[in-house]
């Protein structure tokens, strides 16, 4: 491909006579380049940029330059696994994040190849629509004289006189959906229609150009739908167990709002619309009769809640999963994820209850091995506990190498280390399923070690150290929510199937101009038929026989 | 019948289909082996019947005064043109095979496509009865993907077939299809119930389309990379005459037939793949919330659909060979084996329904 540096020489942007008439006085270091301006220049870049080969770069180094964020982790999709990798690889990861290949489709260097792209389109399509706006009005052209030139052309004797021919041609071809142009009737010097104009001009097609058109239009209604949901778009992601709610506010208290809310830089965050969801029970099922990989596959999984469109609106029972949103206005929950999240009773040593509350555990695996963050903070010094959870696990395991062996809670085990000191060091935010314990100490058993406390489900046990009682009371699930406002979709989604629609018709309608033309040759009429066919037609000829023969059907052929 | 007796006649049908297009391809190899490496005297016999055959249907239409060239069909005189490659079955008379110059009768190739017919009905059985067996779409994991998409492969092979002389093609065609059965084995996932996200229509409507148009850019891509040998041969005035490489070479169409066939192949399938591109975002933003999110296998359909895209640009592009532009439509076809192979089983995303 050439290159946009070497191409100063480009003869169609710098062929002036004052270039190449100096040539031969020229010294070799001396290159006297024609002066174009700025005007000029700017002239040249735009040609250079929208032209075919320039699109057509940009659109292989677009396919190239997407790659990257398929291999390695985005932040947009998986912060976790980022971050994860950066840990892995100090000295690669951190020039890899200043060259934003963890947020490739953000990058500047991806949205410079996207907008370049699409300012090449908007540069080659509009001057395209101009055209095609003419040419509708305008109508078919004049035929050329001499129709043996064109790619096909048949010529017929025909039993009939030239205007009748002709008459016929105009009506098979109106037939045949051609535009056709009108008859010319300026006559030569004899009074009689001339050479010149005796013939017919029909084209058909232009729906193929439009179709074009409306396709690289559609694209640029594509962008832009994707720009106002990312502009005016938010989401939410939060985490409920099982008889919990949540109300959709950032105004709500800690318990039960959003762990993350993402929100474009147009969106009034106040103004959230009100809804509430109450999860009332998650249901889920894994494959216990297929063997080998399949073993343990989700196979079913929904959510039966409570909803309020406000907190003053009528409740309504709905069941939703994984195919099957809510829906508050314009605003979904979708059901994304599930797991547990043990109820757990931490009493102190007078047998007073200074915790009971599901925590939630985040599975970690297809297993559902999960980990989670036990925080008393009615105790003084506060406790907390660093959990692994595991809904199906033998005793040996529990201790030893804590990882499930079916996400099914067949046999649940949680397994938790104390910790002791302040549970919130300075007030900061923190996460709420991981312990900061920047202010903590790990209390040590007499052996001295961490503090471990394995519990079944419906067990109590001693906190070592007098500290207490932990009791795994019971397993609800949790529901993975995400709340999502895009509204930009409507609009993207609108843009694709007329994109579509266009790229249908551009690519099977065929754009065709068909000439006829009468002459009288000794006393006989001949009809000849050209066809033009703009850009690759391999079926243009078939096309012209079929004129042909329908002209021939309609005008008997001359016996001869 | 119960799940295990349907789904394990669904596996025998895949074997007995593994030995049919083996057949299939064996015979195809045999037709292969007796082209005639055309020679010198050869080509001016051939030429000679060419013409004949080209002004057959010429009458249709009475020559006038110019002679001959003005009422014969242009489309004869390109076969005629055409043949200075005299074995160009592909259009034996113009652009349509319309029945006029009926092609020659190939026992071996038409022993070939007979068996591979039936291959193509065993696969079919094998994935109505997997269907059966578990009650749903059979397209939950990489065993079943591989096996319907190589069954529709097969199928679109199998009807374009019918409706002009593709004999030439069908050693590498049954080749392919023999290697991904092949590969189905290796993925074999035993049959059982969709994971939850593939609970919906969207599943049929999504992936039926992908799997069609998988299948066009499939034959496009071995059509395409055939033009690629052809052109080679063709633009260096050299025709090989010796060899499996003059067999070869002899038994294909022309370079521009193959270009023909090849891009017209990629224009219906092209605007499938946009199909399955917005069908997958309209079910991605019912399942997951959101139409786009460059999950790996979001992006892969991306990149294959603007290799295409350029591809067709390349078409359109003044100053870009065809041989460029084809090798550009080879670059997504490799794309799309990296989306089904690479993709489904090695990168994290929301896609990982492999069952491996």
């Amino acid at each position: 491909m050439r290159r946009h540096g070497s191409s100063t020489k480009d003869p169609a942007a710098h062929e002036t006579p004052a270039a190449s008439g100096t040539t031969e006085t020229r010294r070799p270091d001396d290159v006297q380049q024609p002066d174009i301006g700025v005007l000029g220049l700017l002239r040249w870049a735009w040609r250079q940029l929208t032209s075919m080969r320039t699109a057509l770069f940009l659109l292989l180094l677009l396919a190239v330059a997407a790659v990257p964020g398929s291999v390695w982790p985005q932040r947009s999709v998986d912060p976790v696994r980022v971050r994860t990798y950066l840990q892995e690889h100090t000295t690669a990861g951190p020039w890899m994040d200043r060259l934003r290949l963890f947020d490739v489709y953000s990058s500047p260097w991806f949205a410079a190849i996207y907008l370049l792209l699409f300012i090449s389109l908007i540069g080659c399509v509009l001057p395209r629509c101009r055209v095609l706006w003419r040419e509708t009005r305008g109508g078919p052209v004049r035929a050329p004289l001499r129709l043996a030139r064109l790619p096909e052309h048949r010529e017929v004797e025909v039993a009939a006189t030239p205007e009748h021919a002709l008459e016929t041609a105009r009506r098979v071809l109106g037939r045949q959906r051609f535009r056709l142009r009108p008859a010319d009737t300026s006559v030569d010097a004899t009074g009689a229609p001339g050479q010149a104009t005796a013939y017919v001009s029909a084209e058909k097609g232009f729906l193929r150009e439009l179709g074009n058109l409306v396709f690289h239009l559609a694209l640029i209604g594509v962008l832009i739908g994707v720009a106002v949901g990312h502009l005016w778009g938010w989401k939410g992601d939060v985490i409920v167990p099982a008889t919990r709610t949540f109300a959709n506010s950032i105004f709500s208290d800690t318990q039960g709002s959003f762990d993350t809310l993402a929100a474009g830089p147009l969106v009034d965050l106040e103004d959230l619309p009100p809804f509430i969801v109450r999860v009332n029970e998650v249901n889920v099922a894994f494959e216990t009769g297929a063997g080998g990989s399949q073993f343990g596959q989700p196979r079913f999984f929904d959510a039966s809640v409570t909803t309020q469109d406000s907190p003053t609106a009528a409740p309504r029972n709905q069941v939703m999963s994984v195919n099957n949103p809510l829906h508050f206005g314009s605003t979904s929950v979708f059901l994304l994820g599930n797991g547990y999240a043990p109820v757990i009773t931490v009493r102190d040593k007078t047998g007073k209850v200074v915790m009971r509350e599901p925590v939630v555990f985040r599975p970690q695996d297809n297993n559902y091995t999960s980990t989670g963050a036990v925080k008393v903070r009615a105790t003084s010094p506060q406790l907390g506990f660093e959990g692994i959870f595991a809904p199906t696990i033998s005793d040996q395991n529990l201790r030893a190498n804590p990882v499930s062996d079916f996400p099914g809670p067949a046999l649940p085990g949680l397994l938790l280390t104390l910790w002791q000191g302040e549970l919130f060091p300075d007030g900061a935010p923190q996460s709420v399923y991981a312990l900061d314990t920047s202010k903590m100490t790990q209390p040590k058993t007499a052996a001295g070690l961490p503090v471990r406390i394995a519990l079944r489900l419906g067990e109590t046990k001693a906190i070592a150290g007098d500290r207490g009682t932990v009791t795994f009371e019971s397993l609800p699930r949790f529901a993975g929510l995400s709340v999502r406002y895009d509204p930009g979709k409507e609009l993207t989604l609108a843009c694709s199937l007329l994109a579509l629609a266009g790229l249908i018709a551009s690519l099977t309608i065929r754009r065709r101009r068909v000439f006829v033309r009468v002459r009288e040759q000794d006393g006989r009429t001949l009809l000849m038929v050209g066809g033009l066919a703009k850009g690759e037609d391999v079926r243009l000829g078939d096309a012209v026989d079929r004129v042909t023969e329908s002209i021939l059907e309609e005008l008997p052929r001359h016996e001869s | 019948m119960n799940p295990e007796t349907l789904a394990s006649y669904s596996n025998l049908s895949v074997y007995a289909a593994m030995l049919v297009v083996m057949l299939a391809m064996l015979a195809f190899v045999v037709d292969l082996a007796q082209t005639r490496v055309r020679t010198l005297h050869d080509a001016s016999v051939a030429d000679a019947t060419a013409a004949d055959a080209s002004e057959a249907p010429a009458p249709v239409l009475a020559n006038a005064s110019s002679g001959a060239s003005v009422g014969a069909r242009p489309s004869s005189a390109r076969a005629a043109s055409d043949a200075t490659n005299p074995a160009d079955p592909f259009y034996p008379a113009g652009p349509v095979d319309d029945g006029t110059a009926a092609p020659v009768r190939r026992q071996w190739a038409g022993m070939g496509l007979s068996l591979f017919s039936l291959g193509t009905l065993l696969m079919l059985a094998a994935v109505v009865l997997r269907g059966l067996s578990v009650m749903r779409a059979p397209w939950g994991n990489m065993y079943e993907f591989l096996l319907t998409g190589t069954m529709v492969i097969a199928l679109v092979f199998t009807i374009l077939a019918m409706t002009r002389d593709l004999r030439w093609m069908g050693s590498f065609v049954s080749a392919v299809v023999l290697l991904m059965l092949g590969m189905c084995l290796v993925v074999y996932t035993d049959a059982s119930q969709l994971m939850p996200a593939l609970k919906s229509y969207w599943l049929v409507i999504h992936v039926s389309v992908a799997f069609v148009s998988t299948a066009l850019f499939t034959i496009g891509a071995i059509a395409a990379a055939l033009f690629l040998f052809k052109d080679a041969s063709e633009s260096l005035g050299v025709v090989p005459t010796k060899g499996l490489k003059g067999k070869l070479y002899a038994a294909t169409p022309s370079a521009k037939a193959l270009d023909r066939f090849s891009y017209s192949l990629h224009i219906a399938s092209f605007p499938l793949w946009t199909f399955t591109l917005i069908a997958g975002a309209i079910w991605a933003e019912n399942a997951w919330g959101r139409y786009w999110g460059w999950d790996p296998k979001e992006v892969w359909t991306f990149v294959i659909w603007v290799v295409y895209a350029a591809y067709l640009h390349a078409r359109a592009t003044t100053g870009w060979k065809i041989r460029s532009a084809t090798w550009i439509a080879l670059a997504g076809y490799a794309c799309i084996l990296i989306n089904f192979f690479v993709v489904n089983k090695f990168f994290v995303g929301k896609h990982s329904y492999s069952g491996m």
